[in-house]
């Protein structure tokens, strides 16, 4: 089931490959629903009590290596798989709407990129780990460069900017691969080297060896997410890339950076993660308020997006470094709602764009006119992205914010006014494009049929978390826990870290939380 | 005073036999008129007979010749890819105006030769066969690069090989007397001893003969700061010798060079693994920045070489049985992925006026996906991107530094790859991000490489099953290992683990 679930969208994609141009971008939805069918499928057999692993597969790969082909699904991953099979049928679907060029290829690089993805989110052995999350920006590459739009306004060419996000997230990609090999090899302690995971997590590495590798994983992660000060590839590749492809990139690609954060270095390098917890608490904060700040300023609509994705994603690298139960529960739920916000944004840019012929916000404006429907599913995404309260963004920032309070109170005062200035770029977004005055020569055109039912099931997941975000909440808290406890268990800052095994009791000034109180 | 006849293991040395008698017969081609044709399969088929011979032995441990060969699996693996190379070679000289020029008997021979220097070389465990065995591989090598008599260029290779080779093969034997000096022995192991029992460990006259010799292999393999010679020669040279020189030169070499520095200079690991690891990480940072700018593919791909001789250099410097083994992989890998480039650089230059610069390939894309998937999946394994031979040859050598204590270099490989890829990135864009067909206005351009000679030659070579089929089985071998890399995997082990 779980290998079906993986390789379902390659195998799609390859049969694409020989279909006619009319008939691929049909088969290629076709795909993708047929994969979110599995992972819902999936996700109702899962047993939301337990905090181990399901599903799993285990077979060695690469034996004289010690890479195992081992996939697993737990609270960590389920809804972010979801994510990843729901955006990908709403972007493949919206793609297969319109003409592309090279039709047969676009569509097998998708599908091949939603394998990819998938298996960076399924991965239970390190190396594997480190190969999915390699290999996802392939496809991404060819989709950017290849059938991005180059700028007018003489800035960089669409393959010029995608060399230059390879470059970033590879660098930390690279020493990613050299960190999870030495991991590995330290952990052996000289006997059988091991990739897995789990195994992995028994073993426990020295603090010294933690500390750099540490770093080169959580460099990796924050290019890809992107976090502030190495988040110079986005503004480039956001404006080179191709809208559809844009949803699914900036829905699902960062969150694997996060992810990887709850997967692999809070459960493996719990020591280290408690000594550098500040640090990268204020590259968090510092995500949040740059990006906010961003938002404000930008006029070109992708931008304002882009820029609020940093915001939003400091907020969940907050939420995961508070270290507490309660924190991490509402970064995953946060990573789900920003992926279901995101996503529809980008397509309904694609959309206005389509109208207008623009994507700067000061020559659009009065969309909302002849439009109601749209505007009124840009309105209820924009609320989402605000964190309304009674939607499902307000409950995960809430959680976020709770688990950062209870901890280190002065980055929780901080990050609140975050929150407030996503109502401001939300709503300059959804004023600027919707409402305003009607630029001379554009059309208020009312969303089509057939966008209306790519948009509207997306804006329907949006709501129906919103009225039950339990639902997540509910099955992530058991791994979450056991993650978090890995760290809190660790020995906390304070105490003597060289020593090694006196079991630490609490994390900076906050108290170890055994559960996260149910709210609402 | 009696003379024994040495005892001779026949079996042994089969496929050295192969190889000679096979060179004589195509070198009599070159005389008799109605077999002029013939010299490709001739060579096809000794090739093929020298593999089968080697793969007889695999598994076995023989010494050969009172102990001045060592057939073992290390020796068959490198012979193997050697043998592989050489033959792909033959196909892609198919239609090459230099075995026209050359003489199609005379060049055939020619690669058989520097194919039997290799297979000795693999093989050598003396410092006599060392020095004959690699004299043998380059003075072919030397005519080949020039065999492109029309143009100015392949003279130029030929000479600049040739000098810069023979100092190569100078340094390398002054630093063999300095050994032969100081232990006694031309033995691999007889020289181990020597340094042991005589209580040279830090004497400086072995020393110096270590430095020199790994001077001289270092050109060999084309490691910086002994490289300059590589791009020029690369690109002077007929591409299809160049693709041969690429790789079988480099793992001839680089199994001697382990021969060499493990066996018999393996007391002092402490002495030359350190030097050799700045070597390598002075080729990495030099073959990498080398690259970014070069328009020509062929030159592009030297420096390529130059930085990925760097990464192999890391198997050495470890001194480890999975430094050797990655090391093997590693060669493997490296032979498909440049095997898949360097076919279809040769179709470029053949159908378009741009030879082998960066242009001609510019929307292969749209235009011809059947060539350029081999070279995108070539230049992605080259950079290390997952899902590909290249991957998991990289994977392979950092897991073996990492635990010879090497993390730093490990690194180095780590940002050298990031490095390489914005020019094999831009290789890739070219194809496929930018609009094919730019006409150029009437005229030859004036571009590196391209001589008046380079007008195309054979207008459908993009569909000659010669250029095309290897092309797409080195790309489907290089994916095809990078997703079930196990038996490319055991290869490699098995052949390492007889070292040790």
């Amino acid at each position: 089931m779980i290998n079906v679930l993986l390789w379902l969208p390659l195998a799609f994609g390859l049969v694409g490959l020989f279909l006619p141009k009319k008939a691929v971008g049909w088969w290629a939805t076709l795909g993708t629903i047929a994969t979110l069918g599995v992972a819902i499928g999936m996700a109702f057999g899962f047993d939301s009590g337990n905090s181990g692993l399901q599903y799993t597969v285990d077979t060695p790969w690469i034996s004289g290596l010690g890479v195992d082909y081992s996939l697993g699904i737990d609270g960590l991953n389920l809804f972010l798989l979801l994510l990843t099979a729901v955006l990908w049928t709403g972007a493949t679907a919206f793609a297969a709407f319109r003409e592309q060029e090279r039709p047969q290829l676009f569509f097998f690089l998708m599908l091949l990129a939603e394998t990819a993805t998938l298996g960076a989110f399924l991965a239970q052995d390190l190396l594997l780990f480190v190969l999915f999350f390699d290999f996802m920006l392939v496809p991404f590459y060819f989709l950017f460069g290849a059938w991005g739009s180059d700028r007018t306004d003489g800035g960089p060419t669409a393959s010029a900017a995608t060399l230059k996000m390879m470059i970033y997230t590879l660098i930390g990609s690279l020493l990613m691969l050299v960190a999870a090999i030495a991991t590995a090899i330290i952990s052996a302690h000289g006997g059988h080297i091991t990739f897995s995971i789990a195994e992995l997590q028994h073993q426990g590495l020295p603090l010294g060896s933690q500390r750099w590798i540490f770093w080169f994983f959580a460099v990796a992660f924050l290019v890809k997410m992107p976090a502030f000060l190495v988040h110079g590839w986005m503004p480039d590749a956001y404006r080179a890339a191709p809208l559809p492809v844009l949803a699914v990139f900036s829905g699902v690609l960062a969150k694997v950076g996060a992810y990887g954060f709850l997967r692999v270095v809070l459960p493996l390098f719990p020591q280290a993660t408690a000594q550098f917890q500040e640090v990268v608490l204020v590259i968090a904060l510092a995500s949040i308020l740059y990006g906010s700040v961003m938002a404000f300023t930008q006029t070109n609509v992708r931008l304002i997006a882009g820029y609020s994705s940093v915001a939003q994603l400091g907020f969940i690298t907050a939420g995961i470094f508070a270290l507490r139960a309660d924190g991490s529960d509402g970064a995953i739920l946060q990573m789900v709602n920003h992926g279901l916000v995101v996503a529809p944004i980008m397509i309904i840019v694609a959309i206005l764009f389509e109208r207008t012929g623009t994507e700067d916000l000061g020559k659009m404006g009065g969309m909302a006119m002849r439009a109601p429907v749209l505007a009124a599913l840009f309105l209820i995404v924009a609320l989402a992205t605000l964190a309304m309260p009674g939607s499902a963004n307000f409950i995960g920032e809430f959680y976020i914010l709770n688990g950062l309070f209870n901890s280190k109170i002065v980055f929780a005062l901080i990050a609140i006014s975050g929150v407030a200035m996503s109502a401001y770029y939300a709503l300059r977004l959804y004023q600027g494009t919707m409402h305003n005055r009607k630029p001379d020569g554009v059309m208020s055109r009312e969303i089509s049929l057939r966008d209306g039912i790519v948009l509207a099931p997306l804006v329907l997941c949006i709501v129906g978390l919103a009225l039950y975000p339990q639902l997540i909440l509910h099955r992530t808290d058991p791994s979450v826990q056991q993650t978090v406890a890995k760290v809190t268990g660790a020995d906390s800052p304070e105490t003597e870290l060289a020593s090694g095994n006196t079991t630490g009791v609490a994390i900076g000034s906050g108290k170890l939380v055994s559960s996260s109180e149910p709210k609402e | 005073m009696t003379f024994h006849e040495p005892h001779i293991d026949y079996a042994g040395v089969a496929p050295i036999i192969a190889l000679t008698v096979g060179l004589v017969v195509v070198l009599f081609t070159a005389v008799i008129k109605p077999l002029k044709r013939t010299a490709p399969f001739l060579t096809l088929v000794t090739l093929a007979a020298t593999a089968g011979l080697l793969i007889w032995h695999w598994d076995e441990k023989l010494e050969l010749i009172t102990g001045a060969l060592q057939l073992d699996n290390l020796a068959i693996a490198i012979s193997l890819i050697a043998i592989l190379m050489a033959a792909v070679c033959v196909l892609l000289s198919i239609g090459e105006p230099a075995t026209e020029e050359a003489g199609s008997g005379e060049y055939h021979a020619l690669l058989i030769g520097s194919v039997l220097g290799m297979v000795l070389l693999a093989q050598a465990s003396n410092l006599v066969t060392f020095f004959v065995a690699i004299e043998t591989l380059s003075i072919p090598l030397y005519i080949l690069c020039a065999t492109n008599l029309r143009r100015e260029g392949s003279l130029e290779s030929g000479l600049k090989y040739l000098i810069v080779g023979s100092l190569g093969s100078a340094t390398l034997l002054y630093g063999m007397a300095f050994l032969y000096g100081g232990t006694g022995s031309t033995d691999f192991a007889g020289i181990a001893t020597g340094i042991v029992h005589k209580g040279l460990l830090s004497d400086p006259l072995i020393l110096i003969g270590i430095a020199m010799a790994a001077v001289g292999l270092a050109f060999k393999t084309s490691i910086a700061p002994f490289h300059q010679w590589t791009p020029d020669v690369y690109q002077g040279a007929p591409t299809p010798i160049t693709a041969f020189m690429a790789v079988a030169t480099k793992a001839a070499a680089f199994a001697v060079f382990l021969r060499f520095f493990l066996v018999a200079l393996g007391p002092q690991v402490d002495q030359w693994a350190p030097a050799l690891a700045v070597l390598a990480a002075i080729s990495i940072v030099v073959g990498n920045v080398g690259a970014l700018g070069q328009d020509s593919l062929k030159r592009l791909l030297g420096y390529s070489g130059v930085a990925q001789a760097g990464y192999m250099l890391g198997g050495i410097v470890v001194a480890s049985e999975s430094g050797t083994s990655s090391l093997i992989f590693y060669l493997a890998a490296y032979a498909f992925m440049n095997l898949a480039a360097f076919a279809v650089v040769v179709a470029r230059e053949r159908e378009t006026i741009f030879g082998d610069d960066i242009r001609a390939i510019q929307g292969l894309g749209a235009s011809k996906p059947l060539l350029a998937w081999p070279l995108t999946i070539s230049m992605l394994a080259l950079a290390g991107l997952p899902v590909t031979a290249g991957f998991i040859g990289k994977l392979y050598l950092i897991e073996a530094l990492v635990e010879g204590d090497y993390t730093w270099l490990a690194v180095f490989i780590a940002v050298g790859s990031m490095i390489s890829l914005a020019y094999y990135l831009r290789v890739v864009a070219a194809m496929w991000m930018r609009p094919g067909g730019e006409k150029v206005p009437g005229g030859t351009p004036a571009i590196a490489g391209a001589a008046p000679e380079a007008d195309p030659i054979d207008p459908a070579a993009s569909r000659r099953w010669y250029l095309v089929g290897p092309a797409a089985l080195a790309a489907a071998a290089t994916v095809f290992f990078g997703i079930i890399p196990q038996p490319l995997v055991d290869f490699a082990s098995h052949a390492g683990a007889s070292l040790f």
